[in-house]
């Protein structure tokens, strides 16, 4: 299977993410630079990195989504091909309205870099195949900017589509107030397009795929996503 | 040329945790007074005018704040454009 992963001046997880695909998943995968109009000839899964893309400079993500490589992933989601963005890739997702919803500010202003866990509320998605329902994966946090929102009647159509896939809970995985380290909306980490091609989270799951670096929970996200492409 | 004034802020809907951080500092210096503060940005854009009336101006400026310069799901902007010597 085939991935490109995007580089913005900026991005700062890109080869984090380059180096989990290539070397531990044994996949072969393209760095992307962001002026280059159009991606690799055959490429199933564009993963949208980490880091600070253009500085973070007006809103995150804000101006990231108007670059040339930007609107060949606007095209290659519309022809249904996956697309992960992974917390600044997150909010350039959110930006280019790939995904539903915005991130705001953390409540309490402070950039937050710890564990955190993850309920996992659908198994049934090209993210998730290889994860257990309602299980609580131990992922990292690096961001100021993480606190999801979207308005009332955005969040009713996601419930109702089952969008939502990833929310921050305890080690149990509870939903609680303590566990929701940045204020957002309905403890929402991870969310999906209507469509279910492409997703938006925030966690890091490529820091915690090899268990040198302190776990492979975030390994049986890139699991699921090869899985989805090898059976389909 | 034109100058073009644009203030961005959140929607009212939309926590302003900055503006509630800064509004409580402010209550604590004695402003007893303070009651909500809200924290947007502020934007001077210059717009060359050769071939380009103020409604026109006004109609690419709109455009601006709606592609780019603002997030509309999360904030709210308004302008002016004034004819100002360049």
């Amino acid at each position: 299977m085939k991935f490109a992963v995007l580089e913005f001046p900026g991005s700062n997880c890109d080869h984090d993410a380059v180096h989990v695909l290539g070397s531990v998943l044994k996949q072969k995968v393209d760095l992307v630079w962001h002026e280059q109009a159009s991606l690799p000839k055959g490429v199933d899964c564009v993963v949208v990195p980490g880091g600070f893309s253009y500085g973070d400079y007006l809103r995150c993500g804000a101006v990231a989504r108007f670059s040339p490589v930007m609107q060949a992933v606007q095209a290659h989601a519309k022809r249904g091909g996956l697309v992960w963005g992974i917390c600044n890739g997150f909010q350039v997702l959110t930006e280019s309205h790939l995904v539903p919803g915005a991130l705001l500010r953390n409540k309490d202003l402070q950039f937050l870099c710890q564990d955190v866990y993850l309920r996992v509320e659908r198994t049934d998605t090209h993210f998730t195949n290889r994860a257990l329902l309602g299980q609580a994966l131990r992922i990292p946090i690096a961001h100021g900017e993480g606190n999801y929102f979207c308005e009332p009647d955005t969040l009713k159509r996601m419930e109702d589509q089952r969008q939502i896939v990833f929310r921050y809970c305890d080690a149990n995985g509870s939903l609680t107030d303590e566990a929701n380290p940045n204020g957002s909306l309905g403890s929402i980490a991870g969310v999906l397009n209507a469509q279910g091609n492409v997703l938006g989270m925030m966690p890091h799951p490529e820091r915690v795929s090899e268990e040198a670096l302190g776990g492979t929970d975030g390994k049986v996200l890139f699991e699921s996503a090869l899985h989805a492409l090898t059976t389909k | 040329m034109y100058l073009a004034k644009i203030h961005v802020s959140l929607k009212p809907s939309v926590l302003d945790p900055q503006g509630v951080a800064v509004s409580g500092a402010l209550r604590h210096m004695g402003y007893k007074e303070v009651s909500t503060l809200r924290i947007g940005k502020a934007l001077d854009l210059r717009l060359d005018d050769k071939g380009l009336s103020q409604a026109a101006a006004e109609k690419r400026v709109k455009e601006m704040c709606e592609k780019l310069l603002a997030n509309t799901q999360i904030e709210r902007y308004e302008f002016t454009v004034k004819k100002v010597k360049g």
